[in-house]
């Protein structure tokens, strides 16, 4: 079984982080992992994407052209990528930044505006944790409570932030619940 | 030990310091700065030597300097840079100095692209600099094999007293993969003192030492050319690294592949397998000595119609794959070399285009 | 009576190849007596160049490693760098240092590396033939300047001690000459001088020595240093160009 998760989104966002911290967690429960940087002609131009690889066995290609999930948090990640996503998958939309939404029936939906949700919870910087925790609760992939340890072993040398990124995270969450 | 998430470049650098190298040279190219970048952080922490050279030119000879005096010494390239450090590696070989080469390959020829490529297996196997000289390559696939790869590469830069080079790509630099620090792999210094240039007070002696690759009697250079080519033949005895997969089957077609190239191989045979087609691959581990005896063997199974090597470059290796697979079955090949790493859907086609 | 000349302990018993009338003899024995007389030959490494001293590791007794063209100063770094106690000095000639290794020694002298170069400046590339060094004369003949050193093609000849001495980082930067004794014996104290400032652990230092070529300038050993006396040293200033002290 193989799980890969595309994160996409502006350079800046921290989807290079939030994916890290999925990989990170699956690490830990004791998965297969691999972290893909964006490692092709489209990293001009704006978008910054990497794909997350979680499997029960041996990872083979780092190539991934159709990706379980998306996270998409701008509009261009989402136009770009969620013709992409297998049937069945997940594509989250950031519609704090995205208007429109996939257009396709068979995959499902999670849309969560994380900008707002991020400044509400005290900073947009966290933006990136508000979906990644929501993008994990509606997967599954990982232990909520395991994702949150490993945000706060991230984020160690900066302890003072790391109750505003947990406010984000629960939000998230409850977002992703509320959906 | 716990394993850590880290960058392949990242890891190669703490591999390094845990193999025992305290000693870092390097001149910064993409895609392989965050060795340099790890390591100008890491490496005061353990009393090391980090120093970013004027240039790969100049790095090369620091390399030199440093492993003539006898102690562990590393540097990290990429591409283009390996180009102009391959003038000291020609040197270093002849001098007989132990030192780590890692070559995170990006697209060439010229300044090419930034991208993952294996256009430098001919560069790294065949020579790349002047003389009668070969490195010692490992390809690791992915970033724990980096990690164990550049541990070991001190252990047989000793071993032999010749350059070791790692030959990775701008994948396995860039991507995270979980790691664990092996500490049995790491290996005591050899003692240098019958060569190095570390002072005659150090070793205790009245008898000076010269590193030097001038033999201008011919004799005395053919000696030194014989006294090389021993070496090289027996780590064609001793140090043949490779692995085959799925070659318990009757595969009809045997893919020959390194590196990166190789998981989107794996990949493809596992797809093909829920298919019921039967493909092998041979991965050589170490491209210098190549695995020759054993691509022989594997190719010429009963079962096997055809081999076909493929790599992301536009047909290096396989010419080693033809040169020991001696006609007995047709070897082909396909590759791409942009920057794209070939899909394993693409490769699924070109397999079946065999069968 | 006693000993009253002896060969320093640094130098080794080998006849040297270098051509009657080259100064190469007199600078290999200065700087074996500052090696000597500072009591570090067991712990000292040379570098040899490509170039006439190519095979200076035969005149020298104290480890060495030889260099690819150009490329001493990089190696010393190397070295200097993994071992601090060790005292380290490049020989390099001026086609080797001022042409195909003016990046190395810029940036080794610009980062303060703590070894000593002995820069030997003839003015011609010995080894290869006479050919058109960088610090060739204005109309100077070389086999690759046939008519005389144009400097409307090639510009003028380099000044490394000049050069050098206009780095920021602190350095003992000297050019000297061994064309007649009391240049010699200046010389001998600049040499050991700037191996005085390595054991001292203090800096960079670089001593140019003006040099003859008989051979390659087409002199007898006496024309040649009466030309390096009137030719050279009016281009090429002797004195120190930069002390630690400055």
């Amino acid at each position: 079984m193989q799980t890969e998760i595309k994160f996409a989104g502006f350079g800046g966002q921290g989807i290079l982080l939030s994916a890290k911290l999925l990989a990170y967690a699956a690490m830990k429960q004791g998965a297969e992992v691999a972290w893909i940087p964006s490692y092709g002609p489209e990293m001009r131009g704006g978008t910054a994407y990497c794909t997350v690889v979680i499997s029960d066995k041996y990872i083979g290609s780092p190539i991934i052209k159709n990706p379980t999930h998306l996270v998409a948090m701008n509009r261009p990640s989402l136009e770009k990528f969620a013709g992409d996503v297998k049937p069945g998958g997940i594509v989250f939309i950031n519609s704090s930044l995205i208007p429109v939404r996939s257009e396709r029936e068979d995959i499902m939906e999670l849309v969560v505006p994380v900008n707002d949700i991020a400044i509400e919870a005290g900073s947009v910087r966290a933006a990136n944790i508000v979906a990644l925790a929501a993008f994990a609760a509606k997967s599954g992939l990982v232990d909520l409570d395991l994702l949150k340890k490993c945000i706060k072993e991230e984020f160690a040398a900066k302890a003072k932030i790391i109750p505003m990124n947990m406010t984000a995270f629960d939000a998230g969450v409850k977002a992703a619940q509320e959906s | 030990m716990a394993k850590v998430l880290m960058k392949g470049n990242e890891a190669i650098a703490e591999a390094a310091i845990r193999a025992g190298c305290t000693n870092y040279f390097a001149y910064p190219i993409t895609p392989q700065s965050e060795v340099a970048e790890y390591l100008a952080k890491r490496l005061p922490e353990v009393d090391g030597v980090f120093l970013q050279g004027e240039s790969e030119v100049a790095v090369g000879y620091m390399i030199f300097g440093a492993a003539g005096a006898g102690e562990r010494v590393m540097t990290t390239s990429s591409s283009p840079g390996v180009s102009l450090m391959s003038e000291a590696l020609s040197y270093i070989a002849a001098a007989q100095c132990p030192a780590v080469f890692v070559n995170i390959v990006r697209g060439g020829p010229g300044l090419g692209g930034i991208l993952p490529s294996q256009g430098d297996y001919f560069q790294a196997t065949k020579g790349g600099g002047h003389g009668d000289y070969h490195l010692l390559v490992l390809a690791p696939d992915g970033v724990q094999e980096a990690v164990e790869m550049t541990m070991q590469a001190f252990t047989l830069a000793e071993k032999y007293r010749n350059p070791v080079m790692i030959l990775g790509d701008g994948m396995i630099g860039q991507m995270m993969e979980p790691v664990e620090f092996r500490d049995d792999l790491k290996s005591e210094p050899s003692n240098k003192d019958d060569w190095a240039t570390n002072g005659m007070s150090t070793r205790g002696s009245k008898k000076r030492n010269l590193v030097k690759s001038l033999f201008l009697d011919p004799a005395e250079l053919n000696n030194n050319n014989l006294v090389l080519k021993a070496k090289y033949d027996q780590m064609k005895r001793e140090e043949v690294q490779f692995e085959i997969y799925n070659d318990d089957t009757d595969y009809q077609v045997l893919i020959t592949s390194y590196g990166t190239m190789s998981r989107v191989c794996r990949t493809a045979i596992d797809m093909l397998k829920d298919e019921g087609i039967d493909v092998a691959m041979f991965r050589p581990k170490t491209l210098f000595p190549f695995p020759e005896k054993a691509v022989y063997d594997a190719a010429v199974k009963e079962s096997c119609k055809s081999v076909i090597s493929i790599e992301m470059s536009m047909g290096q290796m396989v010419e080693d794959v033809e040169r020991c697979v001696k006609g007995q079955r047709p070897v082909e090949f396909y590759g791409e070399c942009g920057g794209e790493i070939p899909s394993p859907e693409k490769i699924i086609e070109i397999v079946k285009g065999l069968i | 009576m006693g000993k009253t000349f002896s060969k320093p302990k640094a130098l080794s018993d080998n006849h040297t190849h270098y051509c009657p009338g080259c100064t190469h003899g007199i600078v290999h024995r200065l700087v074996a007596e500052a090696i000597d007389e500072l009591g570090v030959q067991d712990r000292t490494v040379g570098i040899a160049p490509v170039g006439c001293a190519v095979m200076a590791y035969n005149y020298f007794d104290c480890d060495f490693q030889e260099a690819a063209h150009g490329r001493a100063p990089a190696m010393a770094t190397g070295i200097k760098r993994v071992r601090p106690d060790l005292i380290v000095f490049t020989y390099q000639g001026d086609g080797d240092l001022a042409s195909i290794g003016m990046g190395e020694i810029m940036h080794a002298a610009n980062r303060g590396e703590k070894f000593t170069v002995i820069f030997i400046n003839n003015a011609i590339y010995g080894m290869t033939g006479g050919q058109m060094a960088p610090t060739t004369m204005p109309n100077q003949r070389a086999t690759t300047a046939p008519m005389g050193r144009d400097t409307a093609q090639t510009g003028m000849p380099l000044r490394m001690s000049n050069i050098l001495s206009q780095l920021v980082t602190p350095a003992y930067v000297t050019r000297q000459a061994v064309l007649k004794p009391q240049q010699v014996n200046k010389a001998k104290k600049a040499i050991k001088k700037a191996f005085e400032y390595q054991v001292e652990g203090r800096c960079f230092s670089f001593v140019e020595v003006i040099s003859t070529c008989p051979t390659n300038w087409g002199m007898t050993p006496l024309e040649a240093l009466k030309w390096a006396e009137d030719e050279l040293l009016p281009y090429y200033e002797l004195g120190d160009y930069k002390t630690p002290e400055d």
